[in-house]
């Protein structure tokens, strides 16, 4: 029986490789049944349940939360997305990084003038401490 | 002149300086091996991606590329750079070489330069120098998801999408080998996709079409170069870390050794010392 190889990937990590006779994925147009030698394809997928059929009966499932499917006649490749996005988390924490960048350096000007202040007491207690040197020698 | 006393303090207190960068050195080679693993398995989708967005660039003009901001080349009168370093120091001369490099790098162009900065390091050398510092993200961790760095991604998108970068680059320490980092800056926008041979070419069935799944995957493909330089940032520390802290558990070894040795010089002296001190007593009781 003719199979076709196929890989689950995402950015983070190789989810899955085996071969199938079939496999279901949820494409943007509908579901697709991809088998071997089908036509190469490039398409979007939506969230659902990647399903590949096995030689010897068994059927794999994996859900996956958006991505890409691409087809070669020998090869399937499943491009999975890691998660689900949240367009508002991702609003509220780029707000955040703002925020932190302003505060920043906003600190650099405090910062500078403590790490000045540090600069010139130490400087000064080194002085002060050569000068008492001096004086015991004299005595 | 110090004692045999304090000596053997500072022995001590020196024998167990070693022994906790002994253990940071050790953790550190597990994470770093757990930071390049991470870099392994992002492979696969990084080549996969890389090769269908050159096989979209190279469609017939339907004016796909075009109409796609983000492989759009423009005059460049503004650009952003994303700096990734640690948060926490120890490694080493890293995050300094890396400073440098980037320091360099905006000096080198002639147009004003914004930073987002991801990590301590870097954020203090941009606050330092007083650059333009857009955004901060730190304690990301040693083990982010994609999940954490699709904030980052989609603000570099947009600065280029409404054209408040012309270029944007990212700046991070590229992981060549456990002793060999390298400080690079790379570009990030306009994407430019690979070319392909005549017989490297597929062609597909665009579904909906072509313009659709370009859209859907550019901004996929900058998601994971970040994702992969902030990777590839952490395996550099953690090794780093690793070679430093392994260094200064041998000085630690050595300064014992030495310090053993002049004790031991010491306490030798002060017995001959007081043996002379006996003798002599003993030679005048006799008189």
């Amino acid at each position: 029986m003719a199979t076709i190889q196929v890989e689950i990937v995402s950015a983070e990590e190789a989810i899955w490789t085996g071969t199938g006779v079939m496999v279901f994925a949820p494409a943007e147009m509908g579901e697709v049944g991809i088998a071997p030698q089908h036509a190469p394809l490039l398409t979007r997928l939506k969230p659902g349940e990647v399903r590949v059929q096995q030689e010897n009966g068994d059927e794999q499932f994996f859900f996956i939360s958006g991505g890409l499917l691409e087809v070669q006649p020998n090869q399937v490749t499943v491009l999975s997305d890691t998660a689900v996005r949240a367009a508002d988390l991702d609003e509220a924490q780029a707000l955040e990084a703002q925020q932190k960048a302003e505060r920043d350096l906003q600190d650099k000007t405090s910062k500078m003038d403590l790490a000045k202040a540090k600069a010139e007491l130490i400087q000064a207690t080194a002085q002060l401490r050569a000068l008492q040197k001096l004086r015991q020698t004299r005595r | 002149m110090p004692s045999v006393r304090d000596i053997r303090r500072r022995i001590r207190s020196v024998e167990n300086t070693g022994k906790v960068t002994n253990a940071m050195s050790l953790i550190a080679a597990s994470k770093m091996r757990r930071a390049q693993n991470a870099v392994l398995q992002g492979r696969p989708y990084s080549e996969k991606i890389q090769d269908v967005i050159a096989h979209l660039a190279a469609q017939p003009s339907d004016d796909a590329s075009a109409s796609q901001p983000l492989l759009q080349v423009r005059p460049v009168e503004r650009i952003a750079v994303l700096v990734i370093s640690p948060d926490r120091g120890l490694c080493g001369g890293m995050h300094a070489n890396l400073n440098r490099r980037v320091g360099q790098f905006m000096l080198d162009q002639g147009v004003p330069v914004q930073v987002v900065a991801v990590g301590r390091k870097g954020r203090d050398f941009m606050v330092r120098s007083g650059s333009d510092l857009r955004a901060v993200f730190t304690d990301l961790g040693e083990t982010p998801s994609l999940f954490d760095t699709v904030v980052i991604s989609d603000m570099l998108v947009d600065l280029y999408a409404e054209s408040e970068a012309d270029e944007v680059y990212v700046a991070y320490t590229r992981f060549n080998s456990t002793l060999s980092q390298t400080p690079v800056v790379e570009r990030l926008l306009p994407i430019t996709p690979s070319e392909l041979t005549g017989a490297e070419r597929v062609g597909y069935i665009y579904e909906p079409d072509s313009l659709v799944v370009l859209q859907r995957i550019l901004p996929r493909f900058i998601e994971m170069q970040v994702y992969h330089a902030l990777l590839e940032s952490i395996a550099s520390e953690q090794s780093a870390r690793m070679v430093a802290m392994r260094n200064a558990t041998d000085n630690a070894k050595q300064l014992g050794e030495d310090l053993t040795l002049v004790m031991n010089k010491l306490r030798q002296e002060s017995i001959t010392n007081e043996l002379l001190d006996l003798v002599g007593g003993m030679a005048v009781l006799e008189k």
